[in-house]
């Protein structure tokens, strides 16, 4: 007998192996090494998560009752997967393209971003997956029984329903560990992935394991085997044709609808080559997991006595046989069927509660402006992370309180026929240009409220949910309204009967209702860009006008994306235009391009009403609609041609207009900066001149006043000679004949140097600073003493500048490849759009009253010092006050080193 | 090498719009054998799984002789259309 202790222990060594395995996936991701991750193979075996424990355990046990139909369980995704060219492949390339997160996500997305599609469908999901995830639970824990009620002493029996909780409790673990880790901006989680793909080999291998003993060992081969089932009970094919359409089709539709199956098939392929290779591979696999069911099945009749419960043969038969070791293995691969479905089930599921449920309830309480403090990232991550909690526990709580002792096969039946809901939408939404949001609500409605008419409620037992005269009888009598025998159609088989109607009317609703009702320009637009996935080349555009200011839009996203992902993007959307900075033009493609970003992490409609607070409300163009029509498709891809160019002329206008401007500016900036300048000259000079004169007439003068005096003419020329030196110092830059003094250092120090300058003496105010010392720990090579001149004029600056209350500096340091990055950001009110562009031009001042003596070099003299060290300083908008971020290599390029001959 | 040129120029590209149609008709011609069993209603349980499976690996078969080389197509067309460009980060 296998020890119940031994058992634990390799179980959890085995729940180890995962999460090692999980780790270093997700590690190999994020380093961006994905080389085998990325395999065709790997995706082929994560899609084997359809095959659950109620596979593993049910379909022995359905064969046992029901001979040969459990094969139409396989046998309809196999046509699902061998017609990929009709469905699959369209399916993925619109994932691909609209970025989907879920299946709730793509329905919603379709039907003009509608988030109340968004939670039909997600409500639908959760009620439908519940039971699913029950039935996982009660399969594990029903292996353990087995394994514990054979033990020598019946003292350690454990109890059933600590077990369920023990595995749902560390499955919520895992999946919390790796499905959310990070939000994503395609919604992939390689570590769960890599994980599951294991997971399969071991069911597999376990499945066939127990076959091959069966067969060769048990039997003596095929003909035997064949020879057995003959004998059996089941050896007549009793087939009800009803239900063996029914479960094919059922099957099939499963396959493409359930949240899990969507996760692995469409959100986490990263290449649609892989389905290529899934498309055959996938019912290989298959394939060989109900090769052996039959032979099992048969054998364990035979073998074991009457009244063994069959769902757990594949375990039973081996320990009956001595055979331990298979046994252990038939157990693991029980245990990897029913966990890789739940991870999966619950990522899933967590991601749609979250997009579509918490988002935008938490965005309607948060009031109009998306824009407000505080991380959505972390609202999102914490909403997943509750979500899979409740997930599971609702899971558990149905185990607890289903109880009952119904054969797998029944409830997997009931989920199936739940998610299959969704199809005529799905379907629609794909194919038929004319489906709507009213026809698809109205269709989702009702088919699952006949679903949880005719099957949901009933499957709960009789008296539970529906009193036994309800079910016989009809509500109030009414005989057609029969849950199992819908307007007077008895006799029908009551899955066939339930899926038929539920089907049918919900088909119905969804034609009707669409054919009704009329479409929104979203959604015409959206519907357009669905169906015709493989003609659109560029996608139409949803948004015009450039009302949004790209500081908000840089704002927003940086809260959603990460700021510094949110940064790249806008740098190199704004490279892309022709400028520098973060801060592009506001352009109607941008906006598509960041709503599509925004996408991958919240879904479509939240993205979509969070831009559209910003932008202020989306609207579709005349062109745009004129994009839906194929008939002036030609017409308008010739002046869509003219149109993108005059919008890229009017670009280079606008550019050169902004570049006069900046002269013209420049220019008057230079007047006065020279009036500045000889007033800056004058006013010592003369103070000097006035002095000095005192000092020749008046040769009675106590001793006391002459110092007096001729310390305030010391202080004018060391006045005078600063800001001559500036001068100097800034032409010397300018012309690139700088020498520069490399030297090793660390960061800290310099940093340190700085504000030890800064704030001695007079200069010392009530500016705090906040540093993040551990961070500073950085060497590099450089010029330590003109980048410490660097800080120490960017902190002045913060000293003279912030006009906060209490005023405060936060200075961070991170290195990003090969250069270092340190931002220095203050509280005050930071510096208008309008003068960014100007701060570093050296005749620049924002305010003219000379405040502190400087002269509107200090940025300028930075830039050119940077420029020299072979970095930039830059000024980083939308962080709440005036930042600068100055960017460092760790080592001087050839150029620098030299000192550069060609900066400007 | 025949001694006639060929009328049909596009050879490859011919061939390959029928393959994408056999790719559609497979899933059918699927669905039509695995409704064959209806015909004769069932049968020795023996039998059912001998045509059942026996089908079920033709289709495999057939399906991977198909995929292998439409799976090359995707990969050409998309890089063609940009669809390809879409893995990295923009």
């Amino acid at each position: 007998m296998v020890p119940f202790n031994l058992l634990v222990l390799v179980c959890l060594l085995y729940v180890l192996l995962l999460f090692l395995i999980a780790f270093a996936a997700a590690k190999r991701a994020e380093t961006g090494q994905l080389g085998w991750l990325r395999s065709p193979w790997v995706y082929t075996l994560s899609l084997s998560i359809y095959c659950t424990a109620w596979t593993f355990y049910g379909a022995v046990g359905y064969a046992a009752r029901s001979g040969l139909e459990y094969v139409t369980i396989y046998l309809g995704p196999t046509l699902v997967m061998v017609g990929w060219w009709w469905f699959l492949r369209k399916l993925v390339r619109v994932g691909r393209t609209q970025r989907v997160t879920s299946i709730a996500d793509l329905i919603s997305s379709r039907y003009g971003k509608s988030n109340l599609l968004g939670v039909i469908v997600t409500l639908m999901a959760v009620i439908g997956t519940t039971p699913y995830i029950a039935l996982q639970l009660k399969s594990v824990t029903l292996s353990f029984a087995v394994f514990a009620s054979n033990q020598p002493e019946g003292g350690t029996m454990p109890d059933l329903n600590a077990t369920a909780l023990w595995v749902a409790t560390g499955l919520a673990l895992f999946t919390v560990l790796f499905g959310t880790r990070n939000l994503d901006a395609n919604e992939r989680h390689h570590g769960v992935v890599t994980a599951i793909a294991l997971e399969a080999i071991v069911k597999l291998a376990a499945l066939l394991a127990v076959g091959v003993f069966v067969v060769w060992g048990l039997a003596e081969g095929p003909a035997d085997m064949l020879a057995r089932i003959d004998a059996s009970p089941v050896s007549g094919w009793d087939l009800r044709g009803g239900r063996w359409v029914t479960l094919i089709f059922l099957s099939a539709v499963a396959f493409i609808s359930l949240p899990r199956m969507f996760q692995v098939l469409v959100v986490e392929n990263s290449d649609e080559r892989h389905l290529a290779t899934a498309s055959w591979a996938f019912p290989l696999y298959l394939f060989l997991i109900s090769l052996f069911v039959v032979p099992i099945a048969v054998t364990g009749l035979a073998v074991l006595p009457a009244g063994t419960n069959p769902d757990l043969f594949v375990l039973t038969l081996p320990l009956s046989q001595g055979a331990e070791g298979l046994a252990m293995l038939a157990f693991l691969g029980g245990f990897s069927s029913a966990t890789s479905m739940v991870i999966v089930a619950a990522i899933a599921l967590s991601t749609m509660v979250s997009n579509h449920i918490v988002m935008p309830v938490w965005l309607s309480l948060r009031g109009s402006r998306a824009s407000m403090s505080g991380d959505v990232r972390g609202v999102v991550l914490q909403a997943r992370r509750l979500s899979i909690g409740a997930i599971l526990l609702l899971g558990y709580l149905y185990f607890r309180f289903s109880g009952g002792g119904e054969a797998l096969a029944a409830i997997g039946l009931i989920s199936f026929a739940g998610v299959a809901q969704v199809l005529p939408a799905l379907v629609g939404g794909l194919f038929w240009r004319g489906a709507t949001r009213n026809g698809a609500a109205a269709g989702l409605l009702l088919g699952f409220a006949v679903w949880a008419y005719t099957m949901f409620i009933p499957s709960f037992g009789e008296s539970a949910l529906m009193s036994a005269e309800l079910l016989t009888e009809g509500p109030f009598a009414i005989g057609w309204l029969r849950p199992h025998a819908l307007f007077g159609i008895g006799g029908l088989d009551p899955l066939v009967h339930a899926v038929f109607w539920s089907m049918t009317l919900n088909t119905i609703a969804f034609v009707t209702g669409s054919l009704l009702s009329f479409p929104g320009p979203m959604e015409r637009l959206q519907g357009a860009q669905f169906v015709n996935v493989f003609d659109h080349t560029g996608a139409a555009r949803g948004w015009s006008g450039g009302a949004a200011e790209a500081e908000d839009l840089l704002v927003m996203s940086q809260r959603i994306l990460g700021s510094k992902e949110a940064q790249a993007l806008f740098q190199a959307e704004a490279r892309s235009q022709g400028r520098g900075g973060y801060l592009p033009d506001v352009t109607p493609d941008f906006i598509e391009r960041l709503e599509r970003e925004l996408t991958g992490s919240v879904g479509a409609a939240t993205a979509h009403a969070m831009l559209g607070q910003i932008v202020g409300g989306s609207s579709v163009s005349v062109q745009d609609l004129m994009a839906v029509a194929d008939e002036t498709a030609q017409m308008l891809e010739y002046s869509n041609r003219l149109e993108a160019k005059s919008r890229e002329l009017a670009r280079t206008a606008r550019q050169l207009r902004d570049a006069n401007e900046k002269l013209t500016e420049l220019s008057v900036q230079k007047d006065a900066f020279l009036s500045q300048i000889s007033h800056e000259l004058r006013t010592p000079m003369t103070s000097i001149r006035a002095f000095s004169e005192i000092l020749l007439q008046d040769g009675a003068m106590s001793a006391a006043k002459q110092k007096d005096y001729a310390g305030i003419i010391h202080d004018e020329t060391i006045r005078l000679t600063r800001l001559l030196d500036d001068l100097l110092d800034l032409s010397v830059l300018e012309a690139g004949q700088v020498q520069l003094n490399i030297q090793s250092a660390n960061l800290r120090d310099i940093l340190d140097r700085a504000l030890v300058a800064t704030q001695s003496g007079e200069r010392a105010t009530g500016l705090r600073i906040f540093r993040d010392v551990a961070s500073e720990d950085i060497e590099l090579q450089t010029d330590t003493d003109r980048l410490c001149q660097v800080f120490i004029n960017l902190i002045s600056n913060a000293q003279k500048y912030c006009d906060a209350a209490s005023p405060e500096l936060r200075i961070r340091a991170r290195s990003s490849g090969d250069h270092l990055e340190v931002d220095l950001s203050d509280n005050g009110c930071g510096i208008p759009e309008k003068s960014q562009d100007m701060i570093f031009e050296k005749f620049s001042r924002l305010s003219d009253e000379a405040r502190a003596g400087g002269a509107g070099l200090g940025l300028a003299i930075c830039r050119e010092i940077m420029l020299n060290l072979g970095g930039r300083v830059e000024y980083l908008p939308g962080q709440g006050g005036a930042a600068f971020r100055v960017i460092v290599p760790f080592a001087p390029g050839p150029a620098a080193a030299q000192g550069p001959s060609g900066a400007s | 090498m025949s001694r006639r040129s060929p009328i049909f120029l596009a050879r490859t590209g011919y061939r390959l719009r029928r393959l994408m149609d056999a790719a559609r008709i497979l899933p059918a011609a699927g669905a039509f054998l695995f409704m064959l069993p209806l015909l004769w209603g069932g049968g020795a349980t023996r039998n059912g799984i001998i045509f059942v499976f026996g089908v079920w690996f033709g289709l495999i078969v057939v399906a991977a002789l198909i995929a292998v080389p439409l799976g090359g197509q995707l990969r050409s067309t998309g890089d063609e259309d940009g669809q390809g460009g879409e893995d990295g980060p923009v």
